[in-house]
């Protein structure tokens, strides 16, 4: 009875510690170089090199605390939503969440940045908290009709193309200046994130993440069905409802800033619980946010380094990294059926 | 509503209307189930019995009239305080990922736990007797995805068990099990209820199971309650028949088994049977689809049932009467219109004595 809870709590402070190993690796890396003994001097403020300070805290900083923040709150809405649909494959990005939140957030900067308008992080992600909410409308209609996993999947991969389509023609109809901005975007980026963005994110979303590990005991309970979660006491349709507001928030602050993310919300998971070998909540979600944190940051450093100084869309590398894991998954359950 | 001993009932349905939707299916049910007693639904397929349950737990909306639960309407209840008096195990299956058995049953101390859930000693005591009381021990470590139908239902009994409800709702819970796990399941029930006073109610499709182990049977059939009784009142074999709209075969409820249709026409064979020796006669012929007669039996023999709902025609006698001159003729004249004689007897007793000279007679049709 003792050794799995310790096997636990080692895997959460290895994922801990790898968050710490690739946050130094990422402040370490970038198109400048700077030795490690510079870095160090930087962070604790002895540096007088105005330059490698100004990239460092303003640049390279904002924006590895971004990405692990923004991993972890992926992964853990892509838990909710799998425990929610209780389908392993569900998650923010593939059952087009993320899309319908790009869709009004693009909408809404380009009405603004058109007039000129300063966009503040609330705003933003206002905005992609309303698309997510749209998207997750459609989402739950469809899966009011159909009972196959597969088929809401592929319901929310159309969702998906739907909404980066009518993106695709706001931005091409938007004034020249907002394009660039919103093509970096809408591929999905850690970049050009600030302090304040910064800011905003680590409050919205500790806040969601204390709350759904207060709700681990319910969704604990929901991963044995529906039924047998209200004959145990859950209020179901409050709890559903908890749930699908969290991952929104959580799906939406992220694609606020960072655009679409793809498959981190159910790579992750998927990878966490079977390095734990369980799924109780009260492990996974922590284990979730680690390992979101630790998938981001190193994708994101793959993606600034691999072909520095050009960037990739972390999008790209996520879906190199996250995809693979998802066919494995889904032939898995084709082979052995549950 | 209270007994002559004081107990009164544990769930009490008011004029309940079930339904799905807002259609209602069936309307005005009274139940009543005390603790310590197990109360069958039976009934054929698509009558209403997981309708009825399913409102019971709540799983479905009650369109009218009022549950009580231990003496209070279910509406005023909170989830916790329903939560700790009712457990249930229905047909849903379930396909929790990477959860231990003992992590399954655990489950079921979800009322008792705090905030975040976690076990106490004493939950774990708890979480052990159940599983001890399911005999599933073993089961423990083991991944909840990887036992057999009836292991898992076991599993889910115990997580029921452990929940300490004073109810526990089941619906057909040995339905795809084979006999021997239905077996467990039931006797697990049955040695529960006294034990700690549990009130069971469960829907059922084996009816000579749900014949030995209910206290109370409801029938529900063609969207209403039929009736309901004591098994004794309820399981006879006219009565199974007109529930189930049986018109092919017949169910008989002394025994409890079920026989297809009988081969009808004129007799070509005639078996002299008795003391259960002819049962396996009768099946062969009537899975070969050959008509036959047989007698002399009497009405008390333990084959005259089966050879009722199987023969083409019976000769029969009163119970404790030697056989009679009129049936010994009967029996004469139908054998001298058969082909074939087939005497299953090798002695006869001063009751049947007829028999034995039935059979002289027919020898020279004999075959064994």
């Amino acid at each position: 009875m003792k050794r799995p809870h310790i096997n636990h709590l080692f895997f959460l402070c290895l994922l801990a510690a790898a968050v710490l190993f690739l946050f130094f690796c990422s402040i370490n890396s970038g198109s400048i170089h700077l030795s490690i003994k510079e870095v160090w001097e930087i962070l604790l403020g002895k540096s007088s090199n105005r330059t490698a300070y100004h990239i460092i805290w303003d640049i390279r900083l904002p924006r590895i605390l971004a990405a692990a923040l923004m991993g972890g709150a992926l992964s853990v809405s892509g838990f909710l939503l799998q425990t929610f649909f209780s389908n392993p494959i569900a998650g923010p990005f593939v059952l087009g969440i993320s899309s319908g939140a790009k869709l009004s957030v693009s909408l809404v900067m380009i009405l603004f940045l058109g007039r000129g308008l300063y966009i503040t992080s609330a705003a933003m992600i206002l905005a992609a908290f309303a698309g997510a909410m749209i998207s997750m409308g459609f989402v739950l209609l469809i899966s009011g009709r159909v009972k196959r996993m597969s088929t809401l999947v592929i319901c929310g991969v159309m969702i998906s193309y739907i909404c980066s389509a009518v993106t695709d023609f706001a931005v091409t109809f938007a004034e020249d200046a907002n394009i660039v901005n919103l093509h970096n975007w809408s591929m999905g980026s850690f970049s050009g994130i600030s302090w304040e963005n910064v800011r905003v994110i680590a409050v919205i979303i500790s806040i969601s993440l204390v709350l759904v590990i207060m709700m681990a005991k319910p969704i604990g309970a929901y991963q044995m069905g529906e039924v047998y979660a209200q004959s145990m006491g859950v209020n179901v349709r409050r709890f559903r409802g908890e749930l699908i507001l969290l991952s929104s928030i959580l799906a939406a602050c992220v694609t606020a800033f960072a655009g679409p993310i793809s498959f981190v919300g159910i790579a992750v998971p998927h990878l966490v619980k079977s390095l734990f070998g369980t799924s109780k909540p009260l492990l996974i979600i922590p284990g979730c946010f680690l390992g979101g944190a630790v998938f981001c940051l190193f994708c994101d450093l793959i993606a600034r380094i691999l072909f520095s100084p050009t960037e990739l869309g972390i999008s790209s590398v996520t879906a190199v990294f996250g995809a693979p894991v998802v066919i494995y998954m889904m032939v898995k359950r084709t082979a052995h059926p549950l | 509503m209270t007994d002559e001993h004081g107990n009164s009932d544990f769930i009490y349905t008011d004029n309940m209307t079930v339904g799905y939707g807002n259609t209602p299916l069936i309307r005005q049910i009274q139940l009543h189930i005390k603790r310590g007693e197990i109360v069958t639904l039976i009934g054929p397929n698509g009558a209403g019995k997981s309708t009825i349950l399913k409102t019971i737990i709540r799983q479905l909306k009650l369109l009218d009239g009022t549950v009580y639960l231990d003496g209070t309407s279910m509406e005023r209840l909170s989830e916790r305080d329903i939560a700790t008096r009712m457990a249930v195990l229905m047909t849903e299956r379930i396909h929790p990922e990477l959860m231990t058995c003992q992590e399954v049953v655990a489950a079921g101390r979800y009322p008792y736990t705090g905030r975040l859930g976690i076990l106490r000693q004493e939950d774990k005591q708890k979480v052990r007797e159940a599983l001890r009381l399911v005999h599933g021990e073993a089961l423990a470590g083991q991944d909840f995805s990887q036992i057999s139908d009836g292991q898992r239902q076991r599993i889910l009994l115990a997580r029921a068990i452990c929940q300490e409800p004073q109810v526990i709702v089941l619906d057909e819970p040995t339905s795809f099990l084979d006999i021997r796990h239905k077996l467990e399941i039931l006797d697990i029930l049955k040695n529960l209820v006294p034990q700690k006073k549990t009130a069971v109610l469960m829907s059922l499709h084996e009816l000579d199971l749900a014949q030995k182990l209910s206290d109370y049977v409801v029938c529900v059939s063609r969207n209403r309650i039929d009736r309901m009784g004591t098994p004794e009142e309820i399981f006879t074999s006219s009565y199974i028949s007109e529930l189930y709209g049986i018109t092919r075969g017949s169910y008989q409820a002394e025994l409890g088994c079920l026989e297809l249709e009988s081969v009808k026409g004129m007799p070509k064979v005639f078996v002299i049977g008795g003391n259960g020796s002819g049962i396996p006669v009768y099946r062969r012929l009537q899975r070969q689809g050959i008509p036959f007669a047989a007698g002399v039996l009497h009405k008390n023999d333990v084959e005259y049932p089966i050879a009722k709902a199987l023969a083409a025609e019976v000769i029969e006698e009163q119970p404790f009467e030697p056989i009679g001159e009129g049936s010994f003729q009967r029996a004469a004249s139908v054998m001298a219109s058969c082909e074939q004689v087939i005497c299953c007897l090798t002695e006869f007793g001063t009751m049947n004595q007829k028999n034995q000279v039935l059979a002289q007679l027919g020898k020279e049709k004999t075959t064994f």
